[in-house]
């Protein structure tokens, strides 16, 4: 039964769950012997107190964007997709064989096929699990976690092996051609003689990735498959009875799923790296579980969920510049946020639930009492 | 290959299993009682930094040992909490151990001693020292005989013969007692446990105890036993091969010694060579890395040989109000 307004759903209970978690963040701080009120103060203005520091945070939102809505959509067909980190690694290499295989002239060209060769790679990665959970009932958390292993050691055979320039030491590809060099948001919004976003690695897949965002909303609450996923999701037995074949909506949802995490490779190896390297995904793939989470699995608040971390990423790197906290707070920050919005819902749910049915039973009695007294 | 080498191999297999093992030990326990376990990986690093910097302060391992395992039961009463006592899903709970264990050792290594996020190198009694069995050196010349006992079964750290004769005990405790019988119930259908009046809720307590404990002693032998102090995501994901020999071994413990041997066997053989000549063909070091992942996947796909968890694994039990 719902007991429990929606608003409180989707705001109150993700709000209280990110204050207990940056409470203990902030004790964290001060047993660190730090302070926790000058660290935010260090965190707000290096992370959005410029347009070089909203070009990092920018930056880093996008990743979380695509791995945030890769964990999403997965959630929808209640598939716990653990493997974003290994199929945003395959999507990398897929990305750097398109960027090195042709001579693009032009990125305008080049963007459209990259996007496809990261999806292909990054959804081919998440078929394997996807249809061994469908057909075999092998469970997908253990398959994806496999397989990110399984990834990175692919991934580290074709660079040292296979795509390593003869004569270099480092286990990376070439440069990208020139051609494939996406632009920054430098290059556009730097027309009139000021220089916005001065350095900042954000470019144009920032669109690409807010794009995704609005066709992935479109695909889960306007389109017959989106609509099979939920149903598959909120019901098995019910989606079959309906008519929906599981084996096929498991498979569709963990390939679009891993599709979404092979295009963060857009950003990170083709708009930032400009060449493939060796864990180039850097944890994104994970953050995209809390980002899907805190999100509640909607692309807006996929987004919403994106920008804070990709504040907390660019604000970690400037405390690690300017203070003595180590980056790794953003790690423990980032745990705090999964672990009270994800594993420990329920604490805040109950109380909040017991409160709410309190409020309605005390205010169907006083309705009763005045009926009486009519 | 001569007989040195095979032997050198093999002891480093036993080196390199014992982590292995005792973490398998550790999720075979939680597993049974229901209670899916991938933070494996994070108990184990967070006992690896405690252990080495209480330690390296205490200068006694074993003090170490019991501020490791307290460590890591920790983080299991964390995952307890949430996935006993609030219900929580139990796999998200594990990513979150995970995280929190790879931030908070670097952000207290940093704190404490300034390294980087490591702790000082450990000497002398600040680490577990190879155990010589007697005669040892006696019988060294004897020929094959001789090593093996010299190598494979004398000159190991204590920990390695915990892990060793941990198999045996899981076994016992889990097959031959009430206790054993009980927590295998609560993981197969916890209804029918609580309907005899037994708390489900205690024994998976108990069962995600047990977990802890045998995480700590494994990554207290990472950080005092096999290296000589922490050092960085230390367990390198051994907590998830761990899981897979778990799932390789169909959560049966003596199964679990072979998997895990399996696995440290391969790790052995990849830190020993570059690439490896097999009838003709040549097998990238990195095959032999993802090896122990593709044979589970394989496993777990059922064509070798279907390996069936524990049927309430992962399912919060919710009392009938």
């Amino acid at each position: 039964m719902d007991t429990l307004p929606k608003w409180v759903d989707v705001l109150l209970i993700p709000l209280i769950n990110l204050i207990i978690a940056f409470f203990i963040s902030g004790l964290i701080i001060l047993a660190i012997g730090e302070s926790p009120i000058e660290a935010v103060r260090t965190m707000i203005t290096g992370a959005l107190g410029s347009t070089y520091g909203w070009g990092y945070t920018l930056y880093y939102t996008t990743n979380f964007i695509f791995t945030g809505l890769a964990v999403a959509v997965a959630f929808h067909a209640r598939l716990f997709n653990i493997g974003g980190e290994g199929q945003a690694t395959l999507g990398g290499l897929g990305v750097a064989l398109v960027c090195l295989s042709l001579p693009w002239p032009h990125w305008t060209l080049a963007l459209p096929a990259a996007i496809l060769g990261g999806a292909l790679f990054g959804a081919a990665w998440a078929l394997i699990p996807g249809y061994l959970q469908a057909k075999r009932g092998s469970h997908i958390v253990i398959t994806t976690i496999m397989f990110n292993f399984i990834g990175a050691a692919l991934l580290n055979y074709m660079l040292v092996n296979q795509l390593k320039p003869a004569g270099q030491m480092e286990p990376a590809t070439g440069n990208f051609p020139v051609g494939t060099h996406l632009p920054t948001l430098q290059d556009f919004f730097s027309l009139f003689g000021t220089t916005l976003f001065r350095g900042a690695p954000v470019n144009v897949s920032f669109f690409v990735a807010l794009l995704a965002c609005v066709l992935v909303w479109w695909l889960i609450w306007r389109t017959r498959l989106g609509y099979a996923i939920r149903a598959f999701g909120q019901s098995e037995p019910a989606a079959i009875y309906a008519g929906i074949n599981p084996v096929k909506i498991t498979v569709i949802a963990m390939l679009i799923s891993g599709a979404l995490a092979g295009c963060m490779a857009v950003n990170n190896v083709m708009g930032e790296a400009e060449r493939l390297v060796l864990n180039a995904v850097e944890g994104a793939g994970f953050i995209g579980i809390a980002v899907a989470l805190m999100g509640r699995s909607h692309p807006f608040g996929v987004f919403l969920a994106a920008l804070l971390f990709g504040f907390l990423y660019q604000g970690g790197a400037e405390l690690a510049l300017w203070t003595n906290i180590p980056r790794e707070l953003i790690v423990v920050i980032q745990a705090l946020v999964i672990l009270f919005t994800g594993a420990l819902d329920n604490m805040v749910r109950m109380p909040l639930e017991r409160i709410f049915l309190a409020m309605r039973r005390g205010r169907a009695q006083t309705q009763s009492q005045t009926q009486a007294a009519e | 290959m001569d007989f040195a080498t095979i032997l050198q191999i093999l002891d480093s297999t036993i080196r390199l299993a014992t982590p292995l093992l005792l973490a398998c030990l550790a999720g075979l326990f939680s597993e049974r009682a229901g209670i899916f376990d991938i933070g494996l990986e994070g108990k184990m690093l967070a006992s690896a930094f405690f252990s080495a910097a209480i330690a390296y302060m205490s200068g006694n391992v074993w003090i170490g040992l019991l501020a490791g395992i307290a460590a890591s039961m920790v983080l299991s009463g964390i995952h307890g909490l949430a996935s006993i006592t609030f219900r929580g899903n139990q796999l998200i709970s594990g990513v979150a151990i995970n995280f929190l264990a790879s931030g908070i050792t670097v952000l207290i290594a940093q704190d404490w001693f300034q390294q980087g996020g490591r702790t000082p190198s450990l000497t002398g009694d600040s680490r577990f020292n190879p155990w010589e069995w007697p005669l040892a050196g006696v019988f060294e010349s004897v020929p094959v005989a001789g090593p093996i006992y010299a190598e494979l079964v004398s000159g190991h750290t204590a920990l390695v013969y915990v892990a060793i004769l941990a198999v045996p005990l899981s076994w016992w405790l889990l097959f031959r007692t009430r206790f054993g019988l009980r927590l295998r119930a609560v993981g197969e259908n916890p209804g029918a446990v609580d309907t005899a009046g037994i708390s489900v809720v205690r024994l998976r307590f108990a069962a995600v105890a047990i977990c802890g404990l045998l995480c700590g002693l494994a990554g207290a032998y990472l950080a005092t036993g096999l290296a000589a102090g922490f050092v960085k995501e230390m367990s390198a994901g051994r907590g998830f091969i761990a899981l897979a020999a778990l799932i390789f071994a169909k959560w049966r413990p003596w199964y679990a010694l072979y998997a895990c041997l399996l696995f440290g066997f391969l790790e052995a053989i990849g830190n020993r060579y570059q690439s490896i000549e097999l009838v003709g063909v040549t097998l990238p070091v990195q095959l032999m890395q993802a090896l122990p992942y593709i044979l589970t996947v394989v496993i777990l796909a059922g064509f070798v040989g279907k390996a069936i968890p524990p049927r309430a694994g992962g399912d919060p039990y919710v009392k009938e109000r």
